[in-house]
């Protein structure tokens, strides 16, 4: 019991900090509606910039202040973070941020890298507070117990910034009526920077507090990440007080995990927010997000058109010059023009449901390493033929993509998001802990192709028939009358009802659909690289192809296509250098500055300019 | 004659405040009924109750005899109920004629289908639906870039595609110029009286009101004050008070509010 209640303490303590961080999240999202996944690596500028500090200033009063310093510093770098990156791009589509947050994740992780090196710092003890104390015999840290008893005070301070100050009036009425900021006479621009830096000193307050009990590490961002958003999701995005009691429920949860589920508590917690979401759709205090009377946010999509005689014919060149390249292109090209093809039909099914669908999933990757995992065990432990093995690739990620959508298609917006990474973290966790089956991070090798496909050249156009193939179905979908009712279903979906769409059941379909596509592309990756690890599903797999498609273009498959082509190449030629991260990152954040509609949606819009005609507009 | 739409002892509550209260009345075949009311009296929230967008925290409704209480909207749909919207909900990645195909692609039960062109399904006819609300010259623009009175006509194109029984407008007129007001609303007098379809309709014009309704009910507060033919309704002292007695004879500003 005692045990039981130092445990308790210590899942108390370590909630202090991550409240903090979440709190500045759920701030962010809240105001400005930016899903900010860079926010992990605030707390890790945190951390860093908190070590540095204590090192230079020395006592109790350097402790403390260095923290409070660190907070301030920190919401500065959020604040020119906002200005520079996000400013510019609040009018893009929604979630376009994201993957803005995205480059601002790895930038700051070359920096990091960069200025501290590779490694890890040690917090210093708080002076005063190195002992222990003892509560029921159980040795507690006197540092927890401090944290504790302050947790209460940064609760009640938030609860009065919100509640009781002008700054804090204005944050929640833009939370729940972005129109109403214009209305208040408020520079919206301004309160978004305001909110943001300040989420973000949150976010460094959190990691600083934090390293008497850790220390500061290039992890801590992707690690803090996904703990984060697990419990403003808990929470209800926008909630502090949601934030704060899913803060303490997840970190007792953790601690408890650790004692006695080891090395599972990230499936744990990511159980606990399914069953949350499952019966509390929008979190434990959190307000249904009513979707707005006139349907899409940001500009409207123009009217999709098959493709014209020109289309058709570069389309035609590009597969005829594909079908040729063996001829000239050695092992090298051929091989990275496999990943291609791989890659792209991955991010076509993720565009066919985000794009066409408006369902943003940050768990696609579940049926990509799925449809692998599937194949491959099957290849594995029964010696099955590649034939048949291939086939349940897409069958296998199907019935995933069933299963799963029948929970995740009744959410929308982050929700939906958030359900569908925290199943696809479910996916994950079975693959690099089920080792009995998947031999867990050992991954499953020696999965190759039968042997009429076991040369580079046959596996090549085996990748090109059945890639490009599968690109074309989806293409031809989008285009027939369930696609079309998918639109509709996007575009409004009271009105699709109010003409006998069931919105739910077309999104749950081709949901499916979406999962066999992206299992075919985890089937010729496995055969093409002759094994699969549980990197595969990873949040990262997840992440990779959301970007591919937001920097392709959401409004046309081709965008996800080219995207990966883009970001293939780009990944082979930067991951030679050094920083390439950072160049990474930079490229990222350039092309959603520059292009904000995508790489082929400006080329689209170029191309509408140049000639004159533009999708409309016939003089009234 | 008898009726299309019965509607008894509806009642819609939001955490205590009551928005319809115990509203109950009829809509012939063939009519063409207008309910009026101030702004938030509840005529929004009593169609929603019909097509199924909100669940009656009481009462019934029946459609033809057959109760189709608290149904959802897509099944009122496909038994033949049409509706417009206060706020229009076009599809704006979609052409004008698309969201007419749109409408009859899910008439005739082709949303699944993935082998078939949607443009080309259903043209010849939507072009019809679009040339009886005079939109056929605008069928290849996108919906985006439609005028407001435009985009009101579109909707009744959609809300005609498979053949309505009842049709429900909510707010058809507003914001539009006084003169295509009377022009749509003759549009639809003529459609009820070709199509045999029975309308009920919310409007703020009381000339239009005046000039095509058969039959006028006014909403109050929550509750049904009058109901009966245009004369009738006009000598309400009832209704006087709440219209020209409260001096909210209605504007076309209160009519986004
Ligand atoms: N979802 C809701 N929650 C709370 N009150 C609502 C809701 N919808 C409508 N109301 C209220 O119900 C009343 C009737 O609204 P409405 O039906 O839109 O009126 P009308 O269409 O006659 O202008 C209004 O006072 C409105 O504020
Ligand atoms: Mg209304």
């Amino acid at each position: 019991m005692a045990f039981f209640f130092a445990q308790l303490l210590t899942g108390l303590a370590n909630a202090s900090s991550l409240f903090l961080v979440a709190s500045g999240l759920s701030l962010i999202f809240g105001v400005t509606r930016i899903v900010n996944f860079a926010h992990g690596s605030f707390y890790m500028l945190g951390a860093f910039i908190g070590v540095t500090l204590m090192e230079v200033l020395p006592g109790h009063f350097g402790f403390w202040g260095s923290i409070l310093l660190t907070g301030l510093a920190v919401g500065l770098i959020g604040a020119i973070v906002e200005i520079v990156v996000l400013r510019p791009i609040y009018r893009a589509p929604e979630l376009f941020q994201l993957v803005a947050t995205f480059g601002v994740i790895l930038v700051i992780q070359d920096l990091t890298l960069m200025i501290w090196g590779a490694e890890d710092r040690l917090g210093p003890r708080a002076p005063g507070l190195r002992g222990i104390w003892r509560i029921f015999g159980e040795p507690v840290p006197k540092y927890d117990i401090v944290l504790i008893a302050m947790t209460p005070f940064i609760l009640f301070g938030l609860w009065y910034l919100i509640t009781r100050t002008r700054l804090g009036v204005l944050v929640r009425a833009a939370t729940q009526d972005r129109e109403m900021v214009g209305a208040l006479g408020v520079n919206q621009a301004w309160l978004f920077t305001g909110v943001f830096a300040l989420g973000s000193a949150l976010a460094g307050w959190g990691g600083a507090l934090q390293l008497p009990k850790g220390g500061a590490d290039l992890l801590m961002d992707f690690n803090i990440i996904g703990t984060i958003f697990v419990i403003v999701v808990i929470g209800g995005m926008g909630s502090l007080p949601g934030a704060f009691i899913a803060a303490v429920l997840i970190s007792v949860l953790n601690v408890l995990g650790v004692t006695y589920l080891p090395s599972s508590t990230l499936v744990l917690m990511f159980v606990v927010m399914a069953v949350v979401l499952i019966i509390r759709p929008y979190g434990l205090l959190g307000r249904e997000e009513v979707a707005g009377e006139h349907g899409q946010v940001g500009a409207p999509e123009t009217p999709i058109r098959p493709y014209g005689r020109l289309g058709q014919a570069v389309i035609a060149g590009l597969l005829v010059l594909m079908a040729l390249l063996p001829l000239v292109a050695d092992q090298f090209l051929l091989i990275l023009t496999i990943d291609m093809i791989v890659f792209a039909l991955f991010a076509a099914s993720l565009h066919f449901i985000l794009g066409t669908g408006g369902l943003v999933s940050f768990g696609h990757a579940a049926f990509f390493g799925g449809g692998a995992y599937a194949a491959a065990l099957l290849v594995y432990h029964f010696d099955t033929p590649m034939e048949i093995a291939f086939l349940f690739a897409p069958l296998a990620a199907g019935l995933l993509a069933l299963g799963i959508g029948w929970f995740c298609i009744r959410l929308t917006g982050v929700y939906f998001a958030m359900l569908t990474l925290a199943f696809s973290q479910l996916v994950w966790s079975l693959a690099y802990q089920w080792r009995a089956v998947t031999r867990g991070d050992d991954g499953l090798i020696s999965i190759w192709p039968t042997d009429w496909l076991s040369g580079t050249v046959p596996y090549y156009y085996f990748t090109l028939i059945l890639g490009v193939g599968g690109i074309l179905f989806l293409r031809h979908v989008i285009h027939a009358p369930f696609g079309y009712a998918l639109r509709a279903g996007r575009d409004s979906p009271r009105q699709a009802e109010a003409m006998g769409i069931d919105v739910k059941r077309i999104q749950f379909a081709a949901f499916a659909l979406a999962g066999v596509m992206a299992g075919l592309a985890g089937g010729m990756f496995v055969f093409s690289k002759g094994s699969v690890f549980p990197t595969e599903l990873e949040i990262a797999a997840s992440f990779d192809a959301l970007i591919v498609v937001f920097l392709g273009g959401v409004k046309t498959l081709a965008g996800g296509v080219v995207g990966a082509g883009f970001m293939t190449v780009v990944e082979d030629w930067l991951t030679r250098l050094e920083y390439w991260r950072l160049l990474l990152g930079l490229v990222i954040i350039a092309v959603v500055i520059i292009a904000p509609e995508g790489i082929v949606g400006s080329i689209r819009s170029a191309w509408a300019r140049y000639r004159g005609t533009g999708d409309e507009e016939v003089a009234k | 004659m008898s009726e299309i739409l019965r509607v008894e002892n509806l009642k819609k509550s939001y955490d205590g405040f009551v928005a319809v209260n115990g509203v109950s009345f009829g809509v012939a075949k063939g009519e063409l009924k207008a309910l009026i009311g101030p702004n938030g009296a509840g005529k929004s929230t009593c169609f929603n109750m019909l097509t199924g967008q909100h669940r009656p925290t009481e009462g019934e409704v029946f459609l033809d005899g057959e109760n189709i209480t608290g149904r959802k909207t897509r099944d009122v749909w496909r038994k033949g109920v049409g509706r417009t919207f206060q706020i229009t909900g076009t599809y704006q990645s979609m052409t004008v004629i698309e969201n007419v195909q749109m409408a009859l692609m899910s008439h005739h039960r082709k949303l699944f289908s993935m082998m078939p062109r949607a443009w080309k399904l259903y043209r010849d006819e939507a072009f019809e639906f679009l040339d009886t609300v005079a939109m056929a010259d605008q069928a290849d623009r996108p919906c985006s870039v439609l005028a407001y009175g435009d985009l009101k006509r579109l909707e009744l194109a959609i809300a005609l595609t498979h053949r309505p029984r009842l049709l429900l407008m909510d707010e058809p007129t507003a914001g539009m110029a006084p003169s295509a007001r009377i022009e749509l609303m003759q549009l639809v007098a003529d459609i009820v009286k070709d199509q045999g379809v029975s309308v009920l309709f919310t409007e703020h014009d009381m000339d239009v009101v005046f000039a095509h309704a058969h039959h006028i009910m006014v909403l109050n507060r929550g509750e049904l004050i009058a109901d009966g033919s245009v004369t009738e309704v006009r000598n309400n002292p009832q209704v006087q008070e709440v219209y020209l007695g409260g001096g909210t004879l209605f504007k076309e500003e209160d009519a986004h509010a």
